[in-house]
């Protein structure tokens, strides 16, 4: 049955019964038709022509159902998704192995990039401006305390599930090999990880960050032969305004140059030193032969 | 009792993470350890029984011979991983709404905060400070606990329990590591955070933070118990008695090992065996410096006119 034909009949049908009524019901069906007839080819279209199209051939090298060569290569063709291999161990994907928290802790690093960048719109480093930007990024910024708030407990939850994804390569023995080197990477990130929550702590110039700051570098003083309080430090000709802990803070005590630095170090080294880190590390996993298990277990009877 | 003042602590904003930890990690350690004693149950199952071995797939999962051993990526990993993505965010989100992060009055050098802490991941190494020189807990530990993970993979020679969960096949490995990470690391981050108050004095949970709690506490050098004076004997001393606890330690954790573990002690290279104990000797002394200090009142075991252990 064509559109045409149905339309005519519904608005005869309702003539019939309705006399006020047909004229408008009539223009108003046939317009209807008229446009769903335009419309055809665009439902084609969106109905799965767009596919056929160069722009989308230009994107997508292949087709999205779900033969085996589709669902590999919907993996191997991306550039995101191939980290992934387009298979693994049919066990691997349990969520009881990984608790997927290397996963879990890459995903805050992401979140944390994103919304650190849009606080770095607002933020100054400079001594007395920093507090201000903190304030009104509180109290003005639209989102503005959502997206401070976000990233503040990001970061402390991105220390906790370093911790424990590191717990579970332990317990799951994933270090052994061919795994050692992937395992030192990770201590790496483990101690990067913490370098970046700790750089980022003084950075909005309160009370909290500065005391925290101050009693994490005064061990720095204590650094043997490089700190001015150290074993041999004197002896070496090292004094407050020489040793490590100036190196550290630019000065003597935390002052409008720590928190250049301890920016610096936030905002563009570590993370930089971290995502190529993290680059490695999950090159590895793929290179060590994807993730370790659930593996069969092995017997101690069967070791020679 | 005061619990105003340690529910205080644990409602600070900065703290809260913490009970983020302390109930994430018995969680964890629960679904470790629940699949590490499946695990072990079929392994004692199939040790016991040759015919099984020759037949078994070997994991406590669902198995069928047809079944492919792999899947694929898209869809079985992505929707997990899209579901955790989207958890974890609708997870900060709810936090972030429903807790500020924390802002004090701005940075004031001239206006001591008592106690001034550290960041709470970092009050471990901070409560160290109470037992050691701040060269020691500063420096000195913090690059042995990284210089031991970096050690671990190279001085485990265990080849059992790679991929899976098991504690009976690796029982030493899992218990050191499990007694680094909770006793000597979350637990001091507990102790820095709940426990310390003003002075960075012990305060009990229920007890006031008193401002002016003066210290009475004395403490002494280990010599002064055996009324040893003057540089040198000290020096002596405190190196003999540091070299009589690390070598009674390593002996006995030699002792030990050779009982319980004889395969691993023969599996490994010299080099092995010497980081192994290094690390595992390290532990022991600082948990023995710490229960001297909290329990003994001892300061120091070594006092030398540079520095003190
Ligand atoms: C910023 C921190 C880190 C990120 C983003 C990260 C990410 C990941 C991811 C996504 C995986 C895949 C499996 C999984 O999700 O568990 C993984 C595996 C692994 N990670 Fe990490 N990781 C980090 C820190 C660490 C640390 C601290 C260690 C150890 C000290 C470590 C050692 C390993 C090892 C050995 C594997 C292979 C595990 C296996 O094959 O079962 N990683 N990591």
């Amino acid at each position: 049955m064509s559109h045409d034909d149905h339309g005519h009949g519904h608005g005869h049908g309702a003539g019939t019964e309705a006399p006020e009524a047909p004229p408008v019901n009539d223009t108003e069906g046939s317009l209807l038709n008229a446009l769903r007839a335009k419309a055809e080819p665009l439902k084609k279209f969106m109905g799965g022509e767009y596919k056929e199209t160069q722009v989308w051939k230009s994107i997508f090298r292949h087709k999205l159902d779900k033969s085996h060569r589709n669902r590999s290569l919907a993996v191997l063709s991306n550039v995101f998704l191939h980290l992934h291999p387009a298979r693994i161990n049919r066990n691997a994907v349990r969520y009881n192995f990984t608790w997927g928290m290397g996963g879990i802790t890459f995903y805050l690093f992401v979140l944390l990039t994103l919304t650190g960048t849009l606080l770095m719109f607002y933020f100054h480093p400079s001594k007395g401006q920093a507090y201000k930007d903190i304030m009104y990024l509180q109290n003005d910024v639209p989102f503005g305390n959502l997206l401070r708030n976000m990233h503040r407990w990001s970061a402390h939850a991105m220390v906790i599930t370093t911790w424990i994804h590191m717990m579970r390569v332990f317990l799951t023995g994933s270090y052994k090999p061919p795994r050692e080197f992937n395992w030192n990477i990770g201590v790496l990130l483990l101690l990067f990880t913490m370098l970046l929550s700790f750089t980022g702590y003084l950075l909005p110039d309160d009370q909290l960050g500065f005391w925290a700051v101050t009693v994490g570098t005064n061990m720095a003083r204590a650094t043997p032969i490089l700190g001015h309080e150290g074993p041999l430090g004197p002896e070496l000709g090292f004094t407050a305004f020489n040793d490590v802990r100036f190196a550290l803070l630019g000065g003597s005590v935390v002052d409008a140059n720590a928190l250049l630095r301890a920016y610096i170090w936030h905002c563009i080294a570590i993370p930089i030193i971290a995502a190529v880190l993290m680059i490695v590390h999950f090159w590895r996993i793929r290179k060590d032969g994807a993730i370790s298990g659930h593996a069969p277990v092995m017997l101690e009877s069967e070791v020679k | 009792m005061d619990w105003e003042q340690i529910w205080k602590l644990v409602a600070l904003p900065d703290n809260v993470p913490i009970v983020l930890l302390l109930v994430l990690l018995p969680f964890y350690l629960w679904m470790a350890f629940s699949q590490a004693f499946k695990n072990d149950r079929l392994i004692a199952r199939l040790e016991a029984d040759p015919d099984l071995r020759k037949t078994h797939h070997r994991t406590t999962f669902p198995h069928h011979p047809s079944w492919a051993p792999t899947v694929h990526v898209w869809p079985h990993l992505l929707k997990r991983e899209f579901i955790a993505m989207i958890i974890v965010t609708a997870f900060m989100i709810v936090w972030s709404i429903c807790l500020d992060a924390p802002l004090e009055e701005p940075a004031n050098p001239n206006l001591t905060m008592n106690p001034s802490k550290a960041p709470w991941y970092f009050l471990g190494l901070q409560e160290l400070l109470v037992y050691f020189d701040p060269w020691i807990a500063g420096v000195v530990l913090p690059s042995i606990i990284l210089g031991g993970l970096m050690a671990i993979p190279y001085i485990d020679t265990n080849p059992l329990g790679n991929g899976y969960y098991t504690w009976k096949q690796r029982k030493f490995a899992v218990g050191t590591f499990l007694f680094g990470f909770i006793v000597l690391w979350v637990v001091m981050v507990v102790i820095g955070t709940f426990i310390r108050g003003p002075g960075w004095l012990w305060f009990w949970p229920g007890q006031t933070w008193d401002h002016h709690r003066v210290d009475h506490e004395v403490n002494y050098d280990l010599h002064a118990y055996f009324g040893i004076e003057g540089t040198w004997p000290t020096f002596f001393f405190g190196l003999g008695f540091l070299l009589a606890l690390g070598g009674i330690t390593g002996a006995l954790t030699h002792l030990f090992l050779k009982k319980c573990y004889p395969r691993m002690l023969q599996s490994m290279s010299k080099l092995q065996y010497i980081v192994m104990m290094q690390f595992w000797v390290f532990q022991i002394i600082v948990v023995v410096k710490v229960i001297a200090r909290l329990v003994f009142h001892v300061k120091n075991f070594w006092v030398t006119p540079w520095f003190n252990v």
